[in-house]
């Protein structure tokens, strides 16, 4: 019997195709002959921030070479539609009476070939009366001008209506020696996706058949059929070019596809540019934070309030609720804080609504809590390290809850904490910079430090999945995750083959078919291999079991005589390895009978906590501002590691976007609402030349939540670099008097912040 | 108007519209799917294949342009089904994730290697700059390219 397969560095399955003739995405289905003959389809979108639609003349449109149907909220008979979050807000999926953000969908053309949508589209003349625009969400908060008239505010979503306590005065600090104040901005990312949005759609005997890009097809079904109930839609995932949280649910575009189709009576192809995606893709973070912080001058923080602001944009989406569902639950972070408050209020503004993004939430509220640490350590003269150490919650292996109420499950801060310093030879860092700073370098070094926590597959718990084996011995899992990057197909495979003892290469993996799968509740929120992996390992056990029954009867023996022997993939009677089934053979038997198979939802003991701690190196250059991320060494702390090639790619990923969110980007509108990162070419999108070297640090302490020891990886890099990044170029130039300079820390931001 | 083009050594010719891009005959036209578009502004190099030999991004060339010329798409990198040793690099380092700028990172990795046989991290990193992967996934990108080099 050679060893568990399970932990090991096994090389991706996906990886074959991918490497040599691409992956197919939905724009790449060529071959699908319920496809043949579709037409295109290209939206017409809002080029206001704000106002009021008079008229739609589509008259020079319906001329234009190759057009075959040009639709309108009005022609399509769409109806109002309500945000989940707040009675108050509704659209329609093309804008009828008033446009809310620059890309709102409004018209939409169908073509014959892909190349004539944008021409006709440009013909089509939309009669706007402008409206006051309202970009920033402090000004939208006390604005008399509402954006959804009938929610009664601009705040859209408050915490304290949702019945979590209100922030105090300044009693709340009474007892603390220092207390210190910021403002930060935790800036609007889009998340960019390299495949941009795109679906496709047929009618097949009265059923919607949808072709999506998704993250999650069962929860587009859903959509899809709530918004038009005669769809009976079939959503089918192809493979996916990223979604980094924003391709989770179903966008206007992609939900009125199915009755644009009717319309024409013509399946029908759509695939956004990447200028169209910049502006109606969801976008991430957007959330302003107001902190106050106190404690004793020895180092211990008393007392910590967090009041965020969050920009919804144009409409009250999963954005919305992130801050009082995932900020305001993780504000305490690593730090045994005795009195914690936060209030979060959500604002609509004329701006692409805010979705979930690689982290969704909680890098807002750890950067907010590691920011308002740093700058407590700088007002006492603390270390960054040491003020971290004197704070963190002690080693826990049962629940601990925060003072704001969330139970994490196990926790070793200080343990990764003291794994990354030592890995990072800090002290050796902190001399460098000692020396650099006596001679007056131009090239100074700043070091940052975080530790974090973060909550993973919150708010869900369970998952489903069912394997089934062939007569040829081959099995397929079928699972409720939703693979666009993860390495479900291997991971999967791994876990399944660990149980069965079938090999690797004869297990497939398919998901997305909402046909095949109708229960599943895809990938987000790093709860994929927790969930979804943990339902594969149960399912695969159940099966084992129910075979050895069939293994039994087939081989005349009692079912508690029957073993597995994993090796050769074929059950026997103990101490009589000759006679012998295999998996096949009992697939064969069962041909008749409903087949070989085994179909379970796992349910998990709860979310789980993912922890770890980092270390930046960054280079300032004092006279430009230019920042150098040097080094970010890391220690990632996901449990019980699967695969550990798969988890250090998930953690690199992290680590660069989270760098990028730190140093490079920022989606920016004018005072108009025009967006002026609008493409790839002004969106300072990060590349190979600014993603740091990463060095990661291993830790894995298991979690009790589910049988894997597993908890979520996909978004804790990200989580834990930004505001280590942010520290480091901050620390670079505190000698210089800078105590705080905002993300991203441009070279303009760093150079005001040394010369003001 | 009618351009002729060799695609991984099959001489095609098709009718295409004056205006018609590169990415856009491969994909379209010779329905080679590997090459993917990832923006409209020249800016990511997901549509990087090799024309005459030279990496280059398909959606800056008009097929016009390539007319005579010789195209390498990823679908003509393995031969008889043995991978390109940087195919290989990239399974054997996990340089790939979504895999969706997977084809053109691997097409810019190998002209770059041409040009370059032994990079040092820091050339790799730049001559890779035009080629955005959003998976972030560069650390191991950058070490697949390097192993590449190394065979």
């Amino acid at each position: 019997m050679t060893g568990s397969i399970l932990g090991n560095r096994v090389l991706r399955k996906e990886d074959p195709k991918f490497l040599t003739t691409g992956g197919v995405y939905v724009d790449d289905m060529h071959a699908e002959p319920l496809l043949a003959g579709a037409a295109h389809v290209t939206f017409v979108r809002s080029q206001m921030a704000h106002a009021t639609i008079l008229g739609i003349d589509i008259s020079a449109a319906l001329q234009a070479p190759g057009v075959i149907a040009v639709h309108t909220a009005a022609s399509l008979k769409l109806a109002p539609e309500t945000s989940s979050y707040n009675p108050g807000v509704s659209r329609t999926l093309l804008a009828s009476d008033r446009v809310r953000y620059v890309g709102e969908p409004v018209a939409v053309v169908v073509t014959e070939h892909a190349n004539q949508g944008e021409d006709a589209a440009d013909l089509v003349v939309i009669d706007y009366e402008p409206l006051e625009v309202l970009i920033d969400i402090e000004a939208a908060m006390t604005s008399s001008t509402l954006i959804y008239p009938d929610a009664g505010s601009n705040i859209a979503v408050d915490s304290t209506l949702w019945g979590m306590p209100d922030v105090t005065g300044d009693d709340f600090f009474a007892d603390c020696e220092v207390v210190v104040k910021g403002r930060y901005i935790n800036q609007r990312l889009a998340p960019c996706p390299l495949e941009v949005r795109g679906s496709a759609v047929a009618w097949v005997d009265g059923r919607l058949f949808q072709w999506i890009s998704t993250q999650h097809a069962q929860g587009v079904r859903d959509q899809i059929n709530k918004s038009d109930s005669t769809s009976h839609v079939r959503v089918i995932t192809p493979d996916v070019g990223g979604g980094f949280g924003a391709k989770i649910s179903a966008y206007p575009e992609e939900i009125v596809l199915g009755r644009l189709a009717l319309a024409v009576n013509r399946p029908l192809r759509w695939r956004e540019t990447r200028s169209e995606s910049m502006i109606s893709l969801g976008h991430g973070r957007a959330q302003l934070q107001y902190i106050t912080i106190g404690g004793n001058r020895d180092g211990k923080v008393l007392a910590y309030r967090l009041e965020a602001i969050q920009d919804s944009g144009a409409f009250v989406d999963v954005g919305a609720v992130l801050a009082p569902a995932c900020t305001r639950p993780m504000s305490s972070g690593v730090y045994a804080i005795p009195k914690i408050e936060c209030r979060t209020k959500s604002v609509v503004t004329n701006t692409t609504p805010i979705v979930a993004y690689r982290g969704a939430g909680r890098p807002e509220a750890t950067a907010a809590i590691e920011r308002a640490m740093d700058m407590f350590a700088a007002e006492i003269d603390l270390d960054a390290a040491e003020v971290r150490r004197k704070n963190l919650i002690g080693k826990f292996m049962q629940p601990h809850t925060t003072a704001i109420g969330q139970e994490y499950d196990v926790g070793d801060y200080e343990g990764a904490l003291d794994l990354v310093l030592a890995a990072a030879n800090y002290a050796d860092l902190r001399k460098e910079q000692a020396t650099r700073r006596a001679r007056g370098d131009r090239n100074q070094l700043g070091i940052g430090v975080s530790v974090y926590v973060e909550i993973t597959s919150g708010g869900t718990n369970h998952e489903d999945a069912r394997i089934e084996v062939l007569p040829d011995g081959r099995a397929i899992v079928y699972t409720g995750t939703s693979p666009h990057g993860q390495g479900h197909v291997t991971a999967w495979s791994m876990i399944a083959s660990e149980h069965t003892g079938i090999a690797m290469d004869k297990i497939d993996v398919v998901w997305g078919d909402t046909d095949l799968i109708p229960e599943g509740l895809g990938t987000y929120g790093s709860r994929s291999l927790q969930l979804g992996g943990a339902a594969v390992h149960e399912t695969a056990i159940k099966l084992v079991e129910q075979a050895k029954i069939f293994a039994a009867s087939q081989l005349e023996a009692a079912e508690s005589d029957i073993v597995l022997d994993k090796e050769r993939g074929v059950f026997h009677v103990a101490g009589t390895p000759a006679k012998s089934t295999s998996w096949g053979d009992l697939a064969s038997s069962r041909a008749n009978d409903g087949g070989l198979g085994y179909a379970h939802r796992f349910t998990s003991g709860g979310a789980t906590f993912p922890f770890g701690a980092h270390v930046a190196v960054v280079e300032v250059d004092t006279e430009t501002g230019k920042v150098t991320h040097l080094r970010q060494i890391a220690c990632d702390d996901a449990g019980t590691v699967l695969n550990p090639l798969l988890l250090e790619g998930q953690i690199h990923g992290g680590i660069a976007q989270g760098s990028a969110q730190a140093l490079l980007e920022e989606f920016v509108y004018d005072a108009d609402g025009n967006p002026k990162t609008g493409n790839l070419a002004e969106y300072a999108f990060i590349s190979a030349v600014e993603a740091p070297q990463i060095e990661l640090v291993a830790m894995a302490t298991p979690t009790p939540r589910n049988p894997l020891g597993a908890k979520g990886v996909g978004e804790s890099g990200t989580i834990g670099s930004t505001p280590a990044v942010q520290s480091a170029v901050v620390d670079a130039v505190a000698h210089l008097g800078v105590r705080h300079i905002d993300m991203p820390t441009t070279p303009e931001r760093v150079w005001l912040a040394i010369n003001q | 108007m009618k351009v002729s083009i060799t695609i991984n050594g099959s001489a095609q010719s098709h009718d295409v519209e004056p205006r018609t891009l590169l990415v856009h005959y491969i994909r379209d036209q010779a329905k080679l799917t590997g090459t993917n578009i990832g923006c409209d502004t020249s800016s990511c190099g997901a549509c990087t294949v090799h024309l005459d030999g030279e990496a280059a991004k398909s959606c800056t060339i008009l097929a016009a342009q390539a007319d005579g010329g010789a195209v390498t798409t990823i679908e003509g990198l393995a031969i008889n089904g043995e991978m390109h040793p940087m195919q290989k690099a990239f399974m054997e380092n996990h340089g790939l994730q979504c895999g969706y700028c997977t084809p053109g990172m691997v097409m810019a990795a190998i002209g770059l290697l041409n040009e370059n046989p032994k990079p040092t991290d820091e050339e790799v990193r730049l001559g890779l700059e035009g080629n955005l992967c959003r998976c972030t996934g560069y650390h191991n990108i950058v070490k697949s390219v390097l192993a590449a080099a190394n065979k």
